[in-house]
């Protein structure tokens, strides 16, 4: 019985090790397969250079800025509207009125979407409607300027996609504001938004900076939203404007990997581009997680 | 305020664009219906959806009616998904099976692991490995798709293929296994969340009766976590429906019917990655395309709100001992 019962044990625990390290190692043997594949191509020249002789050459230089632009388009646009939607839900509205609670519900609802789908709100909404619209006003619907799929289209479409991670890292962060520090700078005369605005955000810049690193990585990987919204195969030059399209490292894999007309020949670029565009995300999220974990330790102390 | 608003725009464009093709059917409704109520929309074509699933699971060979370039109810159930040909045909069926196919296999493969996983962290594993494992699986978490699907694409249909020696290179189960890799990081965090969340007066119970350290963990504190448990396989689940990159790039993308794991698919998802780029706008193809991330919408909008109401309501009705 006693022997039974320790065999049994062990093996419990001996399951749920292998589990847990089964998912390490595969997420190991992963990015070590993408190491190796990408070992003979990767190169300053590669990150700063222009692809060439039909892609199956050269860099992947204006996919970079096209993500970096990306991403710093959609934080000018999202990161303050999801800081001030945190600011409201945590600092003003009572936990329980009816549209802090349905602005909770949205913002949930918004991150369990299907990515795919918000490609097809940007096209339908920000590339039809809002870019008809601006072509409508600005050129009489002759030309078509802004109705058609480009870097801002994309950058609000993806904007939109990481409010959430925003929303959700920047109330965590609000939170840990110990109360004491709320009632002290009240006590002292300051009115509620001085408060806010001298006391808790500086206090919370770590959680800000942590939902910031978070969209931008989340941002920097996601493809299905901008497949339909801004992405382009090929650029013989980099956007100039907020209306051109860019390329960008996800898109560059996907098509070099399954579109191009010769996938072989490709196969050290794609695995480059892959591992930039791993690294790039992997160290933003550890990043944030380092920041997070720091946050945590203050709110213990 | 914004992402109020967001939300109450989503519904309506992507609503607004799928409305069209519901314009023909034998209730005609007008769009602009759609657009005033939010509500109505998602009422209206949750309906819809539902009864197109209902119904299509009652008789799910419906002839095409052969409806010139039309997207009439009963082509939008036939079996064939043919939208560029000369008399288009919109059949979802395959669509949905496809999409089913790939969703389950990533959880039948995700959820043992994940679960365990979050269970050894929470219950067996040493202090120390514990800040190391749950960051590493959140690392997981943020490996873009496209890297997942990529990969999947290159490395693991090669492996697989040379191990198993089936016909297809890219199929139903290299795209679940794929999946799954995505769907992990989230039963994980979630189930992970939910065990750590049992009280801690439960499991002392029950050690000072005692049990062991892993009778406890697997008849106490599990039973205890499992509406969150199920909440995190619901949540992983709406991941894999939606999922886009992953499919698109390593299930080979042919819309047959069959219930074979071993052949190609092609999910909802990525049809619409697929095909929206190459579709005319205002066309039919454009507006099924849109129906079908309408559904997409629905169907994740109802697990992500289901799995709300298992975290919520029954966990902390339990632990307070209502």
């Amino acid at each position: 019985m006693k022997l039974k019962r320790r065999l049994m044990g062990s093996w419990v625990v001996g399951t749920s090790a292998v589990a847990t390290l089964t998912i390490i190692v595969v997420m190991l043997v992963m990015t070590a397969s993408i190491v190796w594949g990408a070992r003979d191509t990767i190169s300053w020249e590669f990150l700063t250079a222009a692809p060439r002789e039909g892609m199956t050459e050269g860099g992947i230089f204006p996919a970079i800025v096209g993500t970096v632009l990306l991403v710093l388009l959609m934080s000018i646009a999202g990161v303050p509207a999801g800081a001030i939607t945190a600011i409201y839900l945590s600092e003003y509205a009572s936990q329980k009125s009816v549209i802090a609670r349905s602005i909770r519900f949205a913002v949930n609802t918004l991150a369990g979407v299907p990515s795919i789908v918000f490609g097809l709100f940007g096209l339908g909404f920000f590339v039809q409607f809002v870019g008809g619209g601006m072509d409508d006003i600005f050129s009489g619907g002759g030309e078509l300027r802004w109705a058609q799929p480009n870097i801002l289209w994309a950058s609000l479409t993806m904007a939109l996609l990481t409010l959430p991670v925003v929303i959700v890292s920047v109330e965590e962060a609000i939170k840990t504001v110990p109360q004491d520090l709320r009632a002290g700078s009240l006590a002292l005369g300051a009115t509620k938004w001085q408060t806010i605005w001298k006391v808790v955000l500086p206090n919370s810049m770590n959680g800000i900076f942590t939902g910031a690193i978070l969209a931008v990585s989340r941002g920097a990987g996601e493809v299905a939203p901008i497949l339909f919204t801004g992405a382009a195969y090929f650029l013989p030059h980099l956007p100039n404007t907020i209306s051109d399209q860019f390329m960008h490292l996800g898109y560059h894999v996907y098509i070099m990997s399954t579109q191009s007309t010769n996938v072989d020949a490709t196969k050290g670029i794609q695995y480059a581009t892959t591992l930039v565009l791993l690294g790039l995300t992997v160290t933003l999220n550890l990043s944030a997680i380092i920041l997070r974990s720091r946050m945590r330790g203050r709110q213990i102390q | 305020m914004v992402s109020l608003a967001a939300i109450v725009l989503i519904f309506l464009f992507v609503f607004r664009e799928a409305a069209p093709i519901f314009v023909h059917k034998e209730k005609p409704v007008r769009p602009d219906v759609v657009e005033e109520e939010e509500t109505y929309g998602e009422e209206f074509l949750g309906e819809g959806a539902q009864r197109l699933s209902e119904e299509s699971a009652g008789k799910p060979s419906v002839e095409s009616s052969g409806s010139e370039g039309e997207a009439s109810l009963s082509n939008l159930l036939s079996t064939t998904w043919q939208p560029v040909a000369t008399e288009p045909k919109y059949g979802l069926w395959p669509l949905i099976v496809g999409t089913l196919k790939v969703t389950v296999i990533a959880i039948v493969i995700a959820a043992p692991l994940a679960i365990l996983a979050a269970l050894f962290t929470s219950s067996f594993a040493p202090r120390w490995s514990r800040e190391y494992i749950k960051p590493a699986i959140e690392l997981l978490a943020g490996f873009p798709s496209v890297v997942i699907g990529f990969f999947a694409l290159v490395t693991l249909a090669t492996a697989m293929q040379n191990v198993f020696g089936y016909q297809y290179r890219l199929n139903v189960l290299l795209g679940g296994i794929a999946m799954s890799l995505a769907v992990i990081p989230i039963v994980y965090t979630v189930s992970e969340d939910a065990i750590t969340a049992v009280p801690r007066f439960i499991t002392e119970a029950s050690l000072a009766l005692g049990a062991t350290k892993w009778q406890t963990a697997l008849f106490v504190t599990l039973p205890a976590a499992t509406p969150g448990v199920f909440a995190a396989i619901l949540l992983g689940f709406g991941r894999a429906f939606g999922e886009t990159m992953i499919v698109l790039m390593a299930t080979g993308n042919a819309a047959l019917i069959s219930w074979s794991i071993l052949e190609p698919v092609r999910t909802m998802s990525a049809t619409i990655g697929a095909e929206m780029a190459e579709v005319v706008f205002g066309d039919t193809h454009y507006h099924v395309l849109f129906f079908i991330g309408a559904i997409l919408f629905i169907f994740t909008f109802t697990l992500n709100a289901v799995a709300e109401v298992f975290i919520r309501q029954r966990l902390l009705k339990r632990f307070k001992g209502a």
